[in-house]
């Protein structure tokens, strides 16, 4: 781990410390040295710095919500837009807790694609039509009700040469070591 | 009724109070009425699936009885929706209730 103009440049280590993160963020910094073979010492370090620089945003636990009887609606959301106004749109969507995530995009228009959920259809109709539909600058919207989730997952560091090339890239990683 | 009472139900209202015209469940047309005088034109040209997607949904009265606050023409939309229209003979009867009510607002005002 070096820093290279004030930002953290990431080494194999810090990935594979990642990776391991990634699949048990609950690991302690001895279960995680043993399994990398590196001190205690050096994991906790790593890690508090890559926590210090963002680079690890937070620890949280994934909720099977069928397990715990929340019958919530899950939405995928197509907001169209006015250009001038798409990123403020996108920001106010960002700010509302039933949107779980928001992209924009570029295709043939330009537009916002976002993650909803509600208590029901009618809550999810309810919050469309009084908070996004007034929104200055939305067009229209398509709106699909999620009906079976096949998979969800997060991005993962796993050990494959077209996905390090790309953390290459992004993270200026330094050193020899091999993934 | 009033000429107060016929200038509330024909004003101009902010953004968050119009009405937005929808198809289905979160499938928003991109047609919005923030007036009266804005509703009646837009259901003569939004798509009859968004009338009867709102009449029978009770969208329309509530709008009109808690935004316009017109609990008159409220009821007549309540009438409309326990005859089953469906299609553009929907859009029809809508559209002649509405255009009647605005003639006799303007009337008013």
């Amino acid at each position: 781990m070096k820093l290279k103009n004030n930002a953290l440049a990431l080494d194999a280590t810090d990935l594979k410390i990642l990776e391991v993160l990634q699949n048990d963020a609950k690991q302690t910094y001895t279960a995680i040295g043993k399994r990398l073979g590196l001190a205690h010492s050096t994991v906790y370090d790593r890690i508090k710095r890559m926590e210090q620089y963002g680079i690890i945003k937070k620890y949280t636990a994934i909720i099977d919500t069928d397990k715990i009887g929340a019958k919530n609606v899950i939405a995928l959301m197509t907001v169209f837009t006015n250009p001038k106004e798409s990123e403020k749109v996108a920001q106010e969507l960002s700010e509302a807790p039933q949107v779980l995530e928001v992209y924009t995009s570029l295709s043939e228009e330009l537009l916002i694609i976002a993650k909803v959920v509600a208590e029901n259809q009618e809550s999810l109709h309810t919050f469309i039509a009084n908070s996004v539909a007034p929104l200055p600058g939305v067009l229209r919207i398509r709106t699909s009700i999620v009906t079976k989730k096949f998979k969800e997952t997060q991005f993962s560091m796993i050990n494959n040469p077209e996905k390090f090339a790309f953390i290459k890239e992004r993270y200026s990683i330094v050193g020899e070591n091999k993934l | 009724m009033k000429e107060e009472t016929a200038s509330r139900i024909l004003r101009v209202l902010p953004r968050e109070k119009a009405f937005y015209f929808f198809t289905s469940i979160g499938n928003y047309t991109g047609e919005s009425a923030a007036s009266f005088e804005q509703f009646v034109d837009k259901t003569n040209e939004v798509n009859v699936k968004s009338l009867e997607f709102h009449l029978y949904r009770g969208d329309f009265e509530k709008w009109i009885s808690e935004t316009l606050e017109d609990q008159e023409l409220a009821k007549e939309i309540e009438n409309l929706r326990n005859q089953n229209y469906s299609g553009t003979s929907l859009r029809k009867q809508l559209y002649q209730i509405l255009t009647k009510h605005y003639e006799k607002l303007t009337m008013f005002r």
